[in-house]
């Protein structure tokens, strides 16, 4: 159950992440994103599957949304989970990370 | 919060003593996961002994200690080492270390208990700090912080690993109330988001009603009485009462045993 | 009375064995987190035993050695006055080379870092038991003993027997200076003439005392730490205890070492 895919949609690289993210194998989704940073221009993280994250999970998505800005790429959270929402709300990273709602929101 | 998950804590019929005299007597303790158990007592109640006894500092006369389904009262020391991981403690003084900055304090467990990335663990135990609201003051040595800014450090370094039981002791004390009050909502928001299940040992009756599940009420060593805040508030029992209204309680004289402390050279 | 003084007696006996038991305790768990620590998932790190290096032995160089050349003219004044009766000046390059490097040298070193570390350790351990910080590490799942008392117990072992050569070597030329106007011969002959009377096993001699003071104060000053009672003043108390008993342990080990190795 769980797992990261990146699929193509549109410009965007889409990196689709589910199930419970904890320590065991956060740093794959890490690898995941920074390899989707280094392939394509515009990175989108779909969270939408996610029931857990834990805040080395969510490190690695704050290390992608820098790696982003600091080559000017597009980053952004799609469809993220309750679950998600609130360890992003704990840490007032709701208000840092670009969020939308599903892929065409991003534009 | 569903039935059939073990109890994140199981203590039955433990017994400690202090040298002769005995602190806890036959307490038991169940909780489930996700719930946020508040033990309240007195001083002197023995609610301070349990939570040394629940992070296994110190060894029991008798009964078991189960922490997440492992009896650490039989465990060895190597599975002990593990399971700590999943166990976050943030003392009453706060205990960060002097030697080192906030951040380095924040950082040491995942420095010792895992082989992430340096950016990672930079970023988690910032993260962290600015979870209790001190973002920004990683470079700060604790002797440079106030008492509240100390119990909020200790309390990240305590959540860095995420772990899924947290010990907090007398986490209001000493606090002005408005800083009393973030404290009680970051306790119930962690709960919420990181899922985590919390043993809360406090003298403050305000606090502990506002973030308790259930109410453990220790007196004398003994488990007086178990319940949510509803039924301890409505409780009969005349010492949960008394610890209510801040009555002094009525000590009962054993003539016996007081002519043995008055008279004996060594009495223990 | 004599129940009540033998009772006290007793009780500091019990208490002196318990305290060794302790230490001994402290020492083997130390040797074990040195094999096995790594294995076991609690590596012995290099930058804090480094750092304890520095604050027990480097920085320890200047007061060593000021005091071990003080020691040295003193002993050739006392030497020379003694030899005299004899008419045997010149055996005083001999005495002096011999008593530096198998007592003094190890015996002021000893002290001297005794004071200076085992009430720093003391202190240390001791303020950090009363704050809940070694607390604090057995829940963070670090052993206290591998990482409190193994750097700087290393350390000591190391920086203990490196600052006897050097108290030696100082000693040796404090006696030179204050002897040559009596002895009529050059400083560098002095220097050779004290190496060639001294033996291998004169100088192993004050090396494995010097071994052993290290861990003496070590031991006595991370014990004192982790038995702390009663706050800030339990720190003070322990503070001074350990230096006392730090002392108190090299002299006798000191004559025990002695009295063996020259039977």
């Amino acid at each position: 159950m769980n797992g990261c895919e990146a699929r193509e949609q549109g410009e965007y690289l889409i990196v689709a992440v589910s199930g419970e993210v904890d320590l065991s194998w956060s740093s794959e989704v890490r690898g995941a994103i920074l390899d989707a940073l280094g392939k394509n221009n515009a990175v989108l993280v779909e969270l939408e599957q996610v029931s857990y994250i834990d805040s080395s999970g969510i490190a690695a998505l704050v290390e992608g949304y820098q790696t982003a800005k600091s080559k000017g790429a597009k980053f952004g959270l799609v469809s993220i989970s309750s679950a998600v929402k609130a360890v992003l709300e704990l840490a007032r990273l709701d208000q840092v990370f670009p969020i939308y709602a599903d892929v065409q929101a991003a534009g | 919060m569903s039935d059939q998950a073990p109890p994140v804590i199981e203590v039955e019929g433990l017994v400690t003593h202090y040298g002769r005299r005995k602190i806890l007597d036959g307490v038991d303790l169940k909780m489930s996961a996700g719930e946020i158990r508040v033990i309240m007592g007195g001083s002197g109640s023995g609610k301070s002994t349990l939570l040394w006894h629940l992070l296994g500092l110190y060894k029991p006369t008798a009964g078991t200690i189960r922490l997440l389904d492992q009896d650490i009262t039989q465990i060895s020391a190597q599975e002990f080492q593990a399971l700590r991981k999943e166990l976050g403690v943030s003392f009453q003084g706060g205990a960060l270390f002097t030697s080192m900055s906030v951040g380095e304090n924040v950082a040491l467990p995942l420095r010792e208990h895992t082989e992430l990335d340096e950016n990672t663990i930079r970023i988690m135990s910032r993260l962290k700090l600015e979870v209790v609201n001190l973002g920004g003051f990683q470079d700060l040595m604790p002797s440079q912080l106030s008492g509240g800014m100390i119990k909020r450090a200790a309390l990240a370094r305590a959540i860095v690993m995420d772990p899924k039981l947290l010990f907090f002791d007398e986490p209001s004390a000493g606090l002005d109330p408005v800083v009393a009050a973030e404290l009680d909502d970051l306790i119930l928001q962690l709960r919420d988001a990181m899922r985590m299940s919390m043993v809360v040992v406090t003298h403050e009756l305000d606090s502990a009603f506002k973030i308790a599940d259930k109410i453990t009420v220790l007196d004398q060593g003994k488990v007086l009485l178990t319940g949510t805040v509803e039924e301890v508030k409505s409780s009969k029992l005349e010492r949960v009462q008394d610890l209510l209204n801040r009555r002094p309680r009525d000590v009962k004289v054993d003539a016996e045993e007081y002519l043995r402390r008055l008279t004996e050279e060594e009495y223990v | 009375m004599l129940e009540k003084a033998a009772n006290a007696m007793s009780q500091g006996v019990l208490k002196t064995v318990s305290n060794f038991g302790y230490m001994g305790a402290l020492l083997v768990e130390s040797f074990y987190w040195i094999l096995f620590g790594r294995r076991r998932g609690q590596p012995v790190k290099m930058a804090p035993l480094a750092s304890q290096m520095v604050e027990t032995g480097v920085q320890a160089i200047p007061i060593v050695m000021v005091l071990s050349f003080a020691i040295g003219v003193s002993l050739a004044i006392q030497t020379i006055y003694a030899l005299k009766n004899f008419g045997a000046e010149s055996q005083v390059i001999l005495a002096i080379a011999i008593g530096v490097t198998r007592e003094f040298g190890p015996l002021i070193t000893g002290i001297l870092v005794a004071g200076r570390t085992a009430s720093a350790l003391a202190a240390r351990i001791g303020s950090m038991v009363v704050s809940q910080e070694v607390d604090a590490l057995r829940v963070i799942g670090i052993m206290p003993v591998r990482y409190l008392v193994v750097p700087p117990l290393v350390a000591l072992l190391i920086m203990v027997p490196t600052l006897t050569v050097l108290a030696d070597a100082a000693a040796i030329f404090g006696g030179a200076v204050y002897s040559l106007p009596n002895l009529d011969v050059s400083l560098w002959a002095y220097l050779v003439a004290s190496v060639d009377s001294l033996t291998a096993g004169d100088v192993l001699q004050g090396l494995a005392k010097s071994l052993v003071f290290g861990a003496i104060v070590a031991l006595v000053g991370v014990s004192s730490g982790f038995n702390v009672k009663g706050g800030a003043e339990g720190v003070g108390r322990a503070t001074t205890q350990s230096v006392v008993m730090a002392i108190s342990w090299i002299v006798i080990a000191d004559m025990i070492f002695t009295f063996f190795l020259n039977r």
